[in-house]
This record gives C-alpha cells, sequence and structure tokens, in this order.
C-alpha cells in the first residue's frame, strides 16, 4: 500500500498532463493504435485493410526492391511535365491577358470557357486523339493546371498597386522596365498561390490519368494491387500520394521564402 | 526645353535679363467632365524658388502637382516644366520588393548606381540601412529614403505632396530641418503642396493659397529661417488663414493686448 502512494505522488510530481499545443500527434497515434489492435484481433480483415505494422513492413520492402523509387519517379515525371507544359502555356498567356486590355479581351473568354469543363470529362477525347500512351496523361495534367496558374498571375498583376506603377514611371521607368522591375515582382505573390492550387490539382490528376492503362507509376501500383487485393500496396501508394502533396507544398513555400524574403510577414521573423 | 511660348508679356522676360523660370504655367485649365477643377491659373517658379501651395480638400492642389509631375496630360496647354523633375509622396510608395538602396536608384542609368544612392542615403541619414528592406522602416525613415529618392536625380524642380502629413509632430519637425538643408544644399525649385499653414510659413518664400482652381491669395515669407512663431509670424499665419475661411484672432506675443473681433480685450 505505502509503496503505491508513494508511486502515485511522484507520477504526480514529474509527468504533467500535455500542453494543448504539443499534443496534435495524439488522435492520429491512437487511430493508428486502434486500427493495429483491430488487425491483430481479426475485426478488421487484411483483405479489408492490412494493419499498419504489416504496410510499414511493405513500403520497406518496395524500397529495397527499387519497386517504389522507379514507379514514383515515373509518375514525377509526368507531374513535371505536365506542369512544366502548363507554365508555358499559362504564364505567357496570362502576362498578355493581365499587362494589356486587348489580350484580356481576347485570351480570357477561351480560359473561362475552358473552365467550365470539367477536365475529368475531356478524358475520352483525349484517349481517342492521342490514344492511351503518355500523351493524353501528361495532356490531361497540363490543361487541369493550365487555369490556375492563368487566373492568379492575371489577378495578381491587375492587383498590383497602381500609385506605386505611379510612382515608378515619375521616376522614369517606361515600358519592359516598368514590367520587370515593377509589375511582375508585385504579381509574384498571387502566381505562387496559382503555383501552390496547381500543384495540388496535378496530385489529383496525376491519380485520374494514370488509370487510363499505365505500365508504370503509382497508378499502375494502385491497379496492379486492386486486382491481387494487395490493400498494403494500396495504403503504400496513398501514403506516397500524400507525402508527395507535402512535398509540393513545402517547395512552393521554400520557393516563396527564397523571393518573397521582402514581405513584412516574412521580414519580421 | 525651356521655350516659354512668347504670348504673354514678352518684354518683361526680356529686359529683366532673368534666368528663365523653372516652372511656367499660363491660363491653365484642368476639367474632369463638366468639373473645373483649375481654371486659368498663372504660375511662376523661379529657379530655386520654394513655393508652398495651401488650399481645403478638392481646391485642385493634387491636380496642380500632378501636371507638373508630368503624371496628367497638360497637351495643348502653356505649361513648362524642366525634364529633371521628382515628386516625393504622401505615402512614400516605395517599392517593397527592392532594398532601400535599390528604391533610390530605381531608373538611374549610367555608371556607379549604387555610389550615388548610397550618398543620397548618407544625406538624409539612412546610410547604416542601405540594404533594408522598407516593411522594416518607420514613417519617418520612408519619407527619408523617398527624399534620397527624389534627390539622387538632382532634380531643377522637387515637387512635395503633402509628404509630412503622415508623420508624428516630432518626426515632422525633423524633416523640415532636413528638407531645408537639403533644399539649401542642392537647390531646387521646390513646390511644397500642404494643408498645414505653419509648415508652408516656417519653410516656404512664398505661399499660395489655392482656392477653386484659382490663386486666390500669394503672400512672401520674407522672414529669415529658422522661423520662430513671433508676431510676424503669427500676423501671416492669420492673413493665410483669413484667405483659407478660417478667422483667428490676432494673437500678440508677450503679453501684449489681445484683441478680438468682438471688440473683447484681453491682457
Amino acid at each position: 500500500m505505502s509503496l503505491a502512494a508513494t508511486h502515485r505522488i511522484s507520477s504526480t510530481t514529474s509527468w504533467r498532463w500535455p500542453r494543448w499545443s504539443h499534443a496534435r500527434w495524439l488522435s492520429p497515434v491512437a487511430l493508428l493504435l486502434l486500427w493495429e489492435l483491430g488487425s491483430r484481433t481479426g475485426v478488421i480483415p487484411s483483405r479489408v485493410l492490412t494493419a499498419p505494422s504489416a504496410v510499414a513492413e511493405t513500403f520497406w520492402s518496395m524500397i529495397v526492391s527499387g519497386e517504389l523509387p522507379a514507379n514514383l519517379l515515373v509518375s514525377l515525371g509526368r507531374a513535371a511535365t505536365g506542369l512544366s507544359i502548363a507554365l508555358l502555356v499559362a504564364v505567357p498567356l496570362g502576362l498578355l491577358s493581365g499587362l494589356s486590355r486587348w489580350g484580356e479581351t481576347l485570351i480570357d473568354p477561351l480560359l473561362q470557357i475552358k473552365r467550365t469543363i470539367p477536365v475529368v470529362a475531356l478524358s475520352p477525347l483525349f484517349i481517342v486523339w492521342f490514344g492511351i500512351g503518355e500523351t493524353p496523361k501528361i495532356a490531361l495534367l497540363s490543361v487541369a493546371i493550365v487555369f490556375p496558374i492563368y487566373l492568379n498571375l492575371f489577378a495578381g498583376i491587375r492587383s498590383v498597386d497602381k500609385r506605386l506603377v505611379e510612382a515608378a514611371r515619375s521616376f522614369g521607368l517606361t515600358g519592359w522596365s516598368l514590367v520587370t522591375e515593377v509589375i511582375l515582382p508585385g504579381a509574384l505573390p498571387a502566381f505562387f498561390t496559382g503555383l501552390r492550387y496547381a500543384l495540388g490539382i496535378s496530385v489529383i490528376m496525376l491519380v485520374i490519368a494514370e488509370q487510363i492503362n499505365a505500365q508504370a507509376g503509382l497508378g499502375h501500383l494502385i491497379n496492379n494491387a486492386r486486382d491481387f487485393m494487395r490493400t498494403d500496396i494500396i495504403v503504400v501508394c496513398l501514403v506516397v500520394y500524400a507525402l508527395i502533396g507535402l512535398g509540393a507544398d513545402a517547395f512552393v513555400r521554400t520557393l516563396e521564402r527564397k523571393t518573397l524574403a521582402w514581405r513584412p510577414s516574412l521580414v519580421e521573423q | 526645353m525651356v521655350q516659354p511660348r512668347l504670348r504673354s508679356r514678352p518684354l518683361k522676360v526680356i529686359s529683366n535679363a532673368a534666368p528663365p523660370p523653372t516652372v511656367r504655367l499660363s491660363g491653365f485649365t484642368r476639367r474632369f467632365g463638366d468639373n473645373v477643377v483649375i481654371d486659368g491659373l498663372d504660375l511662376t517658379i523661379a529657379p530655386g524658388e520654394f513655393v508652398a501651395l495651401l488650399g481645403a480638400s478638392g481646391s485642385g492642389k493634387t491636380t496642380l502637382l500632378r501636371t507638373l509631375a508630368g503624371l496628367d496630360p497638360s497637351q495643348g496647354q502653356d505649361v513648362t516644366t524642366p525634364d529633371a523633375r521628382a515628386v516625393v509622396f504622401q505615402d512614400a510608395r516605395l517599392l517593397p520588393w527592392k532594398t532601400i538602396w535599390r528604391n533610390v536608384a530605381l531608373g538611374l542609368k549610367g555608371k556607379d548606381i549604387r555610389a550615388r544612392a548610397e550618398a543620397a542615403l548618407k544625406e538624409v541619414g539612412l546610410g547604416h540601412r542601405l540594404d533594408a528592406w522598407p516593411a522594416t522602416l518607420s514613417g519617418g525613415e520612408s519619407q527619408r529614403t523617398a527624399l534620397a529618392r527624389a534627390l539622387v536625380r538632382e532634380p531643377a524642380l522637387l515637387l512635395l505632396d503633402e509628404p509630412f502629413a503622415a508623420l508624428d509632430a516630432l518626426t515632422r519637425l525633423k524633416m523640415h530641418d532636413l528638407v531645408l538643408t537639403l533644399w539649401r544644399e542642392h537647390r531646387p525649385g521646390v513646390l511644397l503642396v500642404t494643408h498645414d499653414v505653419d509648415e508652408a510659413i516656417a519653410l516656404a518664400d512664398r505661399v499660395l493659397v489655392l482656392d477653386g482652381g484659382r490663386i486666390a491669395a500669394e503672400e512672401r515669407i520674407a522672414l529669415e529661417r529658422p522661423r520662430l512663431p513671433d508676431a510676424r509670424f503669427h500676423a501671416i499665419r492669420r492673413r493665410l488663414l483669413g484667405h483659407l475661411g478660417v478667422e483667428t484672432p490676432p494673437v500678440q506675443a508677450e503679453g501684449a493686448l489681445v484683441v478680438f473681433p468682438t471688440g473683447e480685450v484681453v491682457l
């Protein structure tokens, strides 16, 4: 009895309830533990969902065997190609539309029409046009992310502070130097917002595009795993998709930190 | 560039053999739709002259300044301004994505741009903040940067659009001293647009009161600088306020009689 009493006293002094701000990992970990428990006791059959420990094991073995890195590279390559093409199309269109009223009049209606068509609905057409190789996958990705990049760049250019433009003009800046020194830097934060949206959408479009007869890539892995009812591989791929999303966000944040060092919120840090 | 049209009183210009004015407006009119903002205004600013422009809101002060700055079109009107002119705006209008010295160097061409910007910033007391971001500056520091950005261009005409209006009283006094020092050093013609009668009297050679798009009054300030608020200062102040529609009792220094408009006399 006395031992238990001593223990209780020492535990109240040495162990404190964690602060709420440090405890955000508690509920996810609890969920994982419940899931593991459910799998071990047979409440969750492995053909429904494999235990987290088994998923981790599969994850590791897929990395070691090179299966996951190879397919991940294929998927990332598709995303990068799609993003590059989208940037090559959307940035000039956004610039033309943002910098000239004529550009806006001619370009903006087309992109607004394009926006109203769900990109996923274009996939049958793309398959008819481009077959079932790489082209339709990359086309779907590009078409889906052209709009957020275009729109945010356009809005960013149009929302540049007119008073700054006027001041720069009074100091002799005209034409191209006005664009590069005042308008584009002013539009950059909005451009990054568009880029962040675009990266988020590109992950979604990757999943959809890779449903089209993929011979490699994360979508290929998932499709195969579905055929063999390998829920562990499916969960591994889901985790990888989530990691790609996180990585994309971190990528844009780093870009922003490097190029927008002047912003008040970043300056104060 | 300075080719005043020999239309109005050409003989006077020639016979005086005075240097051509820095600014010359003659019969200048500006309207927005049916609204006449400036109505047949005549104005000259001599080289190195410090002119203050007073007026209520909507009197056309800013429109006049924008015309002189070349920000508003003045085609077909008799307007002569120098090419070398620079504006300091009420809000400093620094580009937030350029460091201080790059803001000062904005639009400069030629060699040693950084050295020139650095020299200008040292003159306004900001030599230690060359690489700071504008977002880290105080209001006074921002306006000093804007002054440096104007002066680095060695303007023949310096346009100040209520540049001290947003500053606290103490900073404003310091800025007055700085502007006077820089003006004596570089001798540009200055047009200061302001609401503040005391500021106008403290700084300018000549104060103009703009009302209804015309110059309603003109007051030459012959007081030596620095100008203390003595009896002469107050007399000018009272006259200018009168032109602006504000009646004030005459104030006399050092215990003299104060006579109110009502006839009341206070010791």
